[in-house]
């Protein structure tokens, strides 16, 4: 690697010699220490689990089409919605947009060489591996079926499958999770390129850097929670398992105090993917860039304050619920901020709708129910009605499949030409992002009239009367499943078979599009001198 | 890689850095910012312990009682001391002293690490086990209280053995700071790594600092 990168710097014919074809092999990419190459490592990855967790959830809306279950036993089904939880919170959505887009972009978007510390990023994807490899194992050979949450008693000598197992994973992918957050926090302190100040950074940079606050406050927590819930269950002592006097509700604050921000690791980098899309793709300055980039902060700081609304019917005191309560709401402020900002960008803009813009605007649309839904789950005398029903699967799907993985559906298509120098069929990405729209809403919205009728959550038969909506839900998985192969398809063709990409192809701003596609090893030949704002597209567009 | 990239810098420098200050500036900032996630890791584990002792005061000091203060007032003594040696460690090296003066206080640090490890595990841990006094390995205690003294009993080795598990690192640590300053790594313009490793040993101190009264002390015997 040293004598590639040696030659890149001395030959002046350098334009064909990029990060990808620098140097062959196996070795040279699971020894890599190039941020970009890291990032691909984790979209490999990650790309696995998610159609892991997403084949769970499609044998889950199977069954479910008929009102006594279709194929599987109770037990089975709830190893299926165990598995489908874990793998995609931990083990795809967490690292999604700030281990891959996160760790290509951030140096590139700041003008750096690299992140501030390439070998702890390597080690970060070595532990994330590891971490993942245990929850596949343990899912392979039995499953959990305590769900996501491995509350207690569910979690304790109650259940007979591999909860440690599962959970050492979860614990073991936490550490990549807070040396990532650790990197970027670093990074984006200390890497950025001269005149590169903090209001001319980019605002998917400001989101990552709220995200990595979390992960660097939050996943700690969780990580000791599950460290102690395993050795309840290895030494048979009380922590959390009431029948050994342990408390069952202080694991509650404890997963939730983690978790809860942990749903903002997975919403905010995605808010800063659909911000450098909507200005890319509307030619127009972001509408109140100060406050687009406050808000992502103060959502990250509130998000360490809203856990007992989880608890709001788990035996909590009602004082207590009443302060979280108020306290939710306050979250929905900053949100808004952000919604209503990418709506005045979009005012007056020259929009164009290419497939990254589509998956955007699906973003803000499918966002906006889902955090609007999430007001009536933070009013208490609402939520005793909902708690637990398929109103809060809606809700979460909304935010989660609805908002993050559009976003980063939109920002993989946004910048693919950037990562792989080729460009993809523009038509097929578009009708994939129509199918997955579709295809989600045909999925989730009927779940949120399932949970407002009562239908609870987790189980596998229902009444009959609930049939039609099932088989409505069902319908659109199988539609939004087709969504997510076809993209699969024709990306890893594009690799290919693509044309080559020009270091710009959307006419974007930001110093990532500065250089050619793919990049060189060393990113800049020169470190750039940063002279203007982002986003400063009234100086070319019109 | 970065000497052939940037052959005029000085060693230790590492290619994606402008300069040695940025370089310096971003490890000791890492290393704080790791030093954070620290302090929420023991942090949930310290809430726990503070909920269950709210839940059981009568059990937890009871279990207090199973402790031996004169031990772990010794090893509060042995950590600060060690704080003391390396923080003179890092001194030499910046102030450009001979290599023998930093390994010296690097090794005389090192001794005082072993030396708490030794004391937790002969004197204490190993005398748990022959009393029957850890949970789920050997429990023969059937005092007052035996369900709670087993619950401060699991915290006790949890929290104790999690930060014993930071010490062994940090002797780790230490080892490669000795190797490195014997083959003439740090002088006084690159010490870097002595100092942040140095942060790290006080921080493994400091949490020893509030584990000692929580554990040993607030149980009312003095």
């Amino acid at each position: 690697m040293s004598t590639a990168i040696a030659e890149l710097q001395e030959s002046p014919a350098e334009s064909r010699v990029n990060y990808l074809n620098a140097t062959y092999g196996i070795k040279s990419w699971l020894l890599t220490l190039d941020h970009k190459r890291i990032g691909l490592l984790y979209l490999g990855s990650i790309t696995l689990m998610f159609f892991v967790g997403g084949m769970a959830a499609v044998l889950m809306r199977l069954h479910l089409t008929e009102p006594q279950g279709a194929l599987f036993e109770p037990e089975t089904y709830n190893k299926l919605f165990s598995t489908h939880g874990i793998i995609m919170v931990f083990f795809f959505l967490v690292p999604s947009i700030p281990a891959t887009l996160g760790n290509f972009l951030i140096p590139l978007m700041i003008g750096a060489r690299d992140v501030a510390f390439p070998r702890l990023n390597l080690m970060s994807w070595y532990i994330f591996i590891t971490g993942a490899a245990l929850a596949l194992y343990a899912t392979l050979s039995g499953g959990v079926d305590t769900g996501w949450t491995f509350y207690p008693p569910y979690s304790a000598a109650f259940s007979h499958t591999n909860v440690v197992a599962v959970a050492l994973g979860v614990f073991v992918a936490g550490f990549s999770s807070i040396l990532t957050g650790l990197n970027f926090i670093v990074t984006i302190h200390k890497m950025r390129a001269p005149g590169m100040t903090w209001f001319r950074l980019p605002l998917f940079i400001w989101a990552l850097y709220a995200t990595s606050l979390i992960f660097v406050l939050g996943t700690p927590v969780i990580a000791i929670t599950l460290f102690l819930l395993g050795m309840e269950r290895i030494l048979h002592v009380g922590i959390f398992d009431p029948a050994v006097g342990g408390d069952p509700l202080l694991f509650q604050h404890l997963f939730w105090f983690y978790s809860h921000p942990a749903v903002y690791i997975m919403i905010l980098p995605g808010m800063g993917v659909v911000s450098e899309l909507i200005t890319a793709f509307s030619r127009k300055k972001i509408f109140g860039y100060a406050f687009v980039a406050f808000s992502s902060l103060s959502i990250a700081i509130i998000s360490f304050i809203v856990w007992g609304h989880h608890m709001f019917v788990t035996g909590q005191s009602i004082y207590a619920g009443l302060v979280f309560s108020v306290l939710s709401f306050l979250v929905a402020i900053p949100s808004a901020v952000k919604v209503f900002n990418w709506t005045a960008t979009l005012y007056k803009g020259s929009i164009s709708y290419e497939a990254p813009m589509l998956y955007a605007l699906g973003f803000i649309g499918l966002f906006t129910i889902g955090g609007l839904t999430g007001l009536f789950l933070a009013a208490l005398a609402t939520d005793v009605h909902l708690n637990g029903t398929y109103f809060i699967v809606a809700h979460f799907h909304y935010v989660m499949v609805g908002g993050a993985v559009m976003a980063y559906m939109g920002g993989l298509h946004f910048w693919w030409p950037k990562i792989t120098g080729r460009l993809y069929p523009d038509m097929w990405a578009r009708i994939a992002a129509a199918i997955i729209f579709i295809g989600f809403n045909l999925t989730f919205f009927p779940q949120f009239v399932l949970g407002y009728l009562g239908m609870p959550r987790r189980y596998a038969i229902y009444p009959s009367e609930f049939q039609v909506l099932n088989v409505m839900s069902s319908a659109g998985a199988s539609i939004l499943g087709i969504g997510y192969v076809i993209p699969l398809i024709y990306l890893i063709w594009s690799m290919r078979y693509g044309k080559p990409a020009p270091p710009n192809p959307w006419g974007a701003k930001g110093l990532e599009w500065t250089i050619p596609s793919p990049p060189p090893t060393e990113n800049f030949e020169t470190i750039p001198v940063v002279t203007e704002d982002a986003y400063n597209y009234a100086s070319g567009a019109h | 890689m970065s000497e052939l990239a940037h052959g005029a810098h000085p060693q230790g420098f590492a290619h994606q850095f402008e300069d040695m200050d940025q370089q310096r500036d971003a490890g000791r900032l890492g290393m704080w910012v790791f030093l954070v996630t620290e302090i929420l890791f023991f942090g949930g584990m310290f809430t726990a312990y503070t909920i269950y002792r709210a839940l059981h005061l009568p059990a937890f000091v009871q279990g207090s009682h199973q402790l031996i203060v004169k031990f772990g007032a010794t090893n509060t003594a042995v950590l600060i001391f060690s704080s003391l040696t390396m923080a003179l460690a890092i001194r030499s090296a910046q102030t450009g002293r001979k290599k023998g003066t930093i390994i010296f206080w690097l090794i005389l640090t090192w001794l005082l690490g072993a030396a708490f490890i030794g004391i937790k595990l002969r004197f204490e841990w190993y005398r748990d086990y022959l009393e029957g006094l850890i949970p789920g390995v050997q429990w023969f205690y059937n005092g007052p209280h035996a369900p709670g003294v087993k619950m401060f009993m699991c915290f006790y080795f949890f929290m104790t053995g999690l930060h014993a598990i930071h010490m062994v690192v940090g002797l780790g640590i230490l080892t490669v700071l000795v190797i490195m300053t014997a083959r003439n790594k740090f002088s006084a313009e690159y010490y870097q790594p002595l100092e942040i490793s140095g942060l790290y040993w006080h921080f493994v101190d400091i949490v020893w600092i509030f584990l000692f009264p929580l554990l040993y002390l607030i149980g009312g015997r003095y």
